[in-house]
């Protein structure tokens, strides 16, 4: 018996019972929808997390302070030590030791109310230096970046970031206004272009500073601490061997020989991406999994049909094997049947999972948030299917073979 | 053609031990036209039931065209009658929902063979029913249905024709025409046909009458056609 005239017996047979072999179908349909749209948009929060670490820059690596020792040995905590300074942040500029480095600039942060005119705003305010545009991957709008003779004369000028702009300046010109940060004013010399990406932080929630003047102006009593080093690598395939050139930089400069000890640690927006992607990953395993349980279910749904069919054409059964089918012919049947009623529900289930996945962003409701777009992605699709037809293996099996070894005189008899 | 030398056949039912068969001896010959004749409980079902490779008998020779086939296994009983058998039931038992020609084609699906189409139409034809060939088992009547059976039973060229009470479920007219069809393929192309009836009426158109009584031969009558 070819596979044709299996074919043709099995869309017989369910054709038989339309209602039936569609609400078995639907079973199966439910469940491979489920498992295409979650999986989706696991996907889609991972390309999104991608998009916003990406924007920030996948060629940037951060040095912080690590953990301060006590002489007892007492750790004090992320970030507590303060022990960057200007001159590691000038050993990692240089060329020589670090090739693979484009630029490095020291930050320090501080925090203070922002007021123009009656409007107040809060942002962080960043001290740092002219390459801060190129290590940050931030563009001007408008006006200018400070320059580095008004880092060296700590002049009191800021850049600002477009969402800072809309809350304090409504549809003034903010270039060449006045304001005060705790108090202490500031000219606004330039406005950078939106950067786009929300949740880990808007990148357009900035005010930017000469060091020198957050230093003198804003960080008070705690001096002139660095509480982190931002470099650049060239391209973002080279940013293992920065890590390592900056590493080995900080651990001479500091007269650390055992790199265990070392009083900074490194993050790469790798490292970042790394982590967030294994998060997603998870994310997309586990929605995927919890799809897959309704899978189960229409498979059991399948079984339970297969059964059904097999004992009501138990004569049909009996006349077959009267006229010469052999047990495997019948069970290829029946199994066909049941992979027919599984590959066709998943092959339905895989056009309307990508149909609602494709409409989503469409839905209003969903659009205005921040719910990650789904992203169907081929594999997942061409898995569904597999994994729809082996269920229909799997839990047709059984049916099939109690078919199968219906013993011919009986099953004749049966009524 | 068929051979049974001393069949038996004994039923288990729980502790009980039913003799359905005891000791049949029978040759059936190329182009015969044997009706098996008995009362209900007489063994005639047990009989046909072996002689149609349907079961296998508890102990004896059975050969028909010239294998013995009473020591097979469940799928060389299959090839068996699929090859060498051609049933025809007292119900029709056509497979629903499914065209006279797609049930005429049938065992030759079984068989793996080609030109099934063809064949197909050609044993509709032979017997008178190629104009029903696309209808379905429940657009024909009860004479019709028999006869696409009998197409199917025709339609592998089997060594017999195993007619199991083939007018139980027809009214005399159809029954008339079913007998003389039987009749005409065994007289006109020599079909070796075993029929199964309680009936005197119906066995009247054998060449041959084997009467059963409690799972014994209990006369074997030629008579004139």
């Amino acid at each position: 018996m070819n596979l044709f005239e299996a074919l043709r017996i099995a869309g017989n047979g369910l054709l038989a019972n339309r209602l039936r072999s569609s609400l078995t179908m639907l079973g199966i349909l439910i469940g491979v929808t489920a498992v295409i749209l979650l999986v989706a948009v696991g996907n889609g929060a991972s390309v999104q997390i991608n998009n916003q670490v990406q924007s920030l820059g996948a060629n940037v690596i951060y040095i912080y302070p690590s953990n301060a020792r006590g002489s007892g040995g007492v750790s004090q905590g992320f970030g507590t030590a303060q022990t960057l300074t200007q001159t590691d942040v000038d050993a990692i500029n240089n060329r020589q030791q670090a090739p693979d480095i484009v630029a490095a600039i020291p930050i320090a942060q501080s925090g203070g109310q922002i007021t123009y005119a009656n409007q107040n705003y809060f942002a962080p305010t960043t001290g740092t230096t002219t390459a801060f545009p190129t290590v940050r991957n931030y563009q001007i709008a408008e006006g200018t970046f400070f320059t580095d003779d008004d880092v060296a004369a700590r002049h009191r000028v800021v850049v600002l970031g477009q969402t800072v702009v809309d809350n304090l300046f409504g549809s003034t010109d903010p270039i060449g206004q006045t304001i005060k940060i705790s108090k202490q004013s500031f000219r606004v010399v330039g406005v950078f272009a939106t950067k786009g990406g929300t949740g880990l932080g808007s990148q357009d929630n900035v005010v930017v500073a000469p060091i020198t003047t957050v230093w003198a102006y804003l960080t008070g009593e705690r001096g002139k601490v660095i509480s982190q080093i931002v470099a650049s690598a060239s391209s973002p395939s080279v940013v293992t061997q920065a890590e390592t050139e900056i590493t080995t930089i900080l651990l001479q400069r500091h007269q650390i020989s055992d790199a265990t000890q070392a009083d900074f640690q490194l993050q790469s927006q790798q490292d970042i991406l790394n982590q967030a992607n294994s998060i997603a990953t998870a994310l997309t395993l586990v929605l995927g999994a919890i799809a897959g349980i309704s899978l189960v279910v229409g498979g059991i749904g399948i079984m339970n049909i297969m059964l059904v069919t097999v004992t009501e054409r138990t004569r049909e059964i009996g006349i077959r094997k009267a006229i010469g089918a052999r047990r495997r012919d019948i069970l290829i049947q029946f199994l066909i049947e049941a992979m027919v009623l599984s590959g066709l529900g998943g092959a339905l289930g895989i056009a309307v999972g990508a149909l609602l996945a494709r409409e989503a962003p469409n839905i209003p409701a969903i659009a205005s948030s921040s719910f990650p777009t789904p992203v169907v992605s081929a594999p997942s699709v061409v898995l569904a299917f597999c994994v729809s037809v082996a269920i229909g293996l799997f839990f047709g099996i059984y049916p099939a073979n109690r078919a199968a070894r219906l013993h011919p005189i009986e099953a004749l008899r049966y009524e | 053609m068929i051979t049974l030398e001393g069949i038996t056949k004994t039923y288990r039912m729980g502790r009980v031990e039913v003799p359905a068969l005891q000791g049949i001896d029978l040759h059936v010959g190329r182009g015969d036209f044997v009706a098996i004749m008995g009362a209900s409980g007489s063994g005639k079902s047990t009989l046909m039931n072996i002689i149609g490779c349907l079961d296998v008998p508890t102990s004896g020779r059975y050969l028909l065209d010239g294998t013995d086939v009473a020591r097979l296994n469940d799928d060389e009983l299959a090839r068996i009658r699929n090859r060498k058998i051609g049933f025809v039931f007292q119900s029709f038992n056509l497979i629903p929902r499914t065209s006279a020609l797609h049930n005429v084609e049938m065992p030759l699906v079984y068989a793996g063979e080609g030109g099934r189409t063809a064949r197909a139409r050609e044993a509709l034809v032979a017997v008178g029913l190629a104009d029903r060939a696309h209808h379905q088992p429940t657009e024909l009547s009860g004479g019709q249905q028999q006869r696409a059976a009998i197409a199917r039973a025709l339609v592998t060229n089997p060594a017999i024709l195993l007619a199991d009470e083939p007018t139980g479920n027809l009214d005399s007219g159809s029954s008339l025409e079913i007998m003389k069809l039987l009749a005409t393929l065994n007289a006109e192309q020599g079909r070796t046909v075993v029929l199964i009836t309680h009936e005197q009426d119906i066995a009247r158109f054998a060449t041959r009458v084997v009467e059963l009584r409690d799972g014994r031969i209990v006369r074997d009558q030629r008579s004139d056609p």
